[in-house]
């Protein structure tokens, strides 16, 4: 047994004839961030919810905290913090009577929950609706009060299940300024997400997940480093003028075809853009960009992340 | 990063800190639901009590046993209000806390089991339809429908027979993934008949002998009969015990499923 805070082998989860997840290995050690990323069905949140022990494993086992969740789960519980991916604030309670009451749930005695209450409506930048009730809240400023409530015990692990689906780009942006935060003061933290940009910016590791089993390990950069070339020339042309992929084949490592666009991976996009201009081709628009995880995932399962 | 804080309550404890969190809620909308929770029992009141009671005290006084028909309706009307609350607070409050707010989805997310969260909630139910009760005893005295101290058992009776219904009736719920018909069907075929046929606005004898056997599987009837029984100083000890023994049964029965069926449906 190693010190990670949660290690599984072999982990399955099976929904009647429908397996969810298909035998993973996944280590988490102390003070990381660990993601995974994987498109809607991968099996992420599966996973997420046997980690969070409210969800039974079928098969393979799994170490949370140390402690097998069949057997301790509300003792591991106790020392978690989840942030679902639906919101399940009581929203007909105030902002901080949602502290105070999920805190008590914890064996925190009132005192405690009241100061904490108050340090972390402080931290979720929701000092000044302390009193209000949570209806009426902005998705953004719900789901940084759901943060905040699973911080209310100071958890070792926080788990996190597509923290910032549905939020505008502002709300996403202080909420992973808020999520980094933490990471500084040493919570270990577990994202799902399927954003590309999200596990890049937050993840020191992560594990891509598609059809419920593991596809890709690695920290961001190394699993853009070994499945795509440093840089993408996105090339978008006219439906009736679009020449055909093989076109490009020998300008660029790659070529994947989308809908809408032609992506050549290369190490030196501005000089796989002067060739194909040479080449003659006109596309509507050229646009060099650094690879991101995107294209790793494109690489590894021939289709998007998000369409 | 600060050590953890969080511990695992005690299994009693745990249940009594679900309870807090209804009593916070509660101590925030009570307004909401006061009113019309004493507001219904309060209508029967007037209309079978007062009105329709004034047409039976005439003739109808050796059915009641020679008492007041008021005084003979108040104990079961604390026995109807009681499953009737017990019905509605266990039907959508439980389906909101499982699929719209999920508040129970976030209470398990710590210590707290699925057993813990069901229990709470079938103790604060049970603890507000006897506040109601003790507010109904107050207005019931109001118009003279009390006799004496006996009541006080009456509402212990009510509060019996509402937390078997309670129970019984969360346990179903806890089976019901989507709103209207299950609902629905259980108001229109289980609570209304129940009140109608149970003993409440006359008594279960007066009825064709065939359907009199409806009356004793009805947790009401039982209910209806110890609530009686302790208002009006009557009953023999045997029969009491019995009723007793029904609905002390069916809660019992009611916990065990409502138990089980919370940690299926929280743990998938």
């Amino acid at each position: 047994m190693g010190d990670g805070l949660v290690q599984a082998r072999g982990l399955r989860k099976r929904f009647g004839e429908f397996e969810a997840v298909r035998g993973i290995d996944v280590d988490v050690a102390p003070g990381e961030v660990f993601g995974f990323l994987g498109p809607n069905g991968a099996g992420k949140s599966s996973t997420m919810r046997m980690v969070a022990c409210v969800s039974p494993r079928t098969g393979g086992t799994l170490q949370v905290l140390g402690m097998d969740p069949d057997v301790d789960g509300p003792r591991i519980r106790a020392r978690i913090g989840v942030v679902p991916q639906l919101d399940n604030l009581d929203a007909e309670l105030t902002v901080r009577q949602n502290l105070q009451v999920y805190g008590r749930y914890f064996g925190l005695p009132k005192r405690h929950v009241r100061e904490k209450a108050a340090e972390l409506m402080e931290f979720a930048q929701l000092a000044d609706r302390a009193d209000e009730p949570v209806e009426p809240l902005s998705g953004g400023m719900k789901r940084r009060l759901t943060i905040a409530r699973a911080l209310v015990n100071d958890p070792e692990l926080l788990l996190l299940d597509e923290p910032t689906t549905g939020l505008d780009p502002q709300a996403r942006h202080l909420l992973w300024e808020r999520l980094y935060r933490l990471k500084r003061e040493g919570v270990t933290q577990i994202i799902t997400t399927h954003y590309m940009d999200e596990a890049e910016q937050l993840c020191d590791r992560l594990v891509v997940m598609d059809g419920g089993v593991i596809v890709a390990e690695g920290s961001p950069a190394e699993l853009i480093g070994r499945h795509a070339a440093r840089e993408v020339l996105e090339l978008r042309f006219a439906p009736e003028d679009r020449p055909p992929a093989a076109a490009f084949a020998r300008l660029a490592d790659r070529v994947e075809e989308l809908p809408d666009r032609l992506l050549l991976s290369t190490a030196d996009g501005e000089r796989v853009q002067g060739e194909v201009a040479r080449a003659g081709h006109r596309p509507i628009s050229a646009l060099v960009r650094r690879a991101t995880l995107e294209d790793v995932f494109l690489r590894l399962t021939g289709r998007t992340l998000v369409d | 990063m600060t050590a953890p804080t969080g511990i695992v309550p005690g299994h009693a404890r745990g249940v009594l800190l679900v309870v807090e969190h209804f009593w916070t809620w509660y101590r925030r909308n009570w307004r909401a639901t006061a009113v019309s929770s004493i507001l219904q029992p309060l209508l029967f009141l007037l209309a079978f009590g007062v009105g329709f009671g004034s047409l039976v005290d005439g003739a109808g006084r050796a059915a009641t046993g020679g008492v007041p028909y008021l005084v003979w309706l108040a104990p079961a009307l604390l026995a109807v209000s009681a499953v009737q609350s017990a019905a509605f607070e266990s039907t959508y409050p439980v389906l909101s806390a499982f699929k719209w707010q999920r508040v129970y989805h976030a209470m398990v997310a710590g210590p707290i089991t699925p057993a813990q969260v069901a229990l709470g909630h079938l103790a604060w139910t049970v603890a507000k339809i006897t506040g109601t009760g003790a507010v109904f005893v107050v207005v019931i005295a109001v118009f003279g429908g009390v006799a004496g101290p006996g009541i006080v058992g009456s509402l212990l009776a009510a509060a019996l027979t509402g937390a078997a219904v309670a129970a019984l009736v969360m346990a179903f719920a806890a089976t019901v993934e989507n709103e209207g018909g299950p609902f629905n069907a259980l108001f229109r075929f289980v609570v209304i008949p129940m009140t109608l046929f149970s003993g409440t606005f006359f008594p279960v004898d007066r009825l064709p002998e065939w359907v009199r056997p409806v009356a004793w599987i009805s947790p009401l009837w039982h209910g209806t009969e110890l609530a009686r029984a302790a208002a009006l100083g009557t009953g023999r000890a045997l029969a009491l015990l019995g009723h007793v023994a029904v609905l002390a049964g069916l809660l019992a029965v009611g916990i065990v499923l409502v138990t089980r069926l919370y940690r299926r449906r929280l743990t998938r």
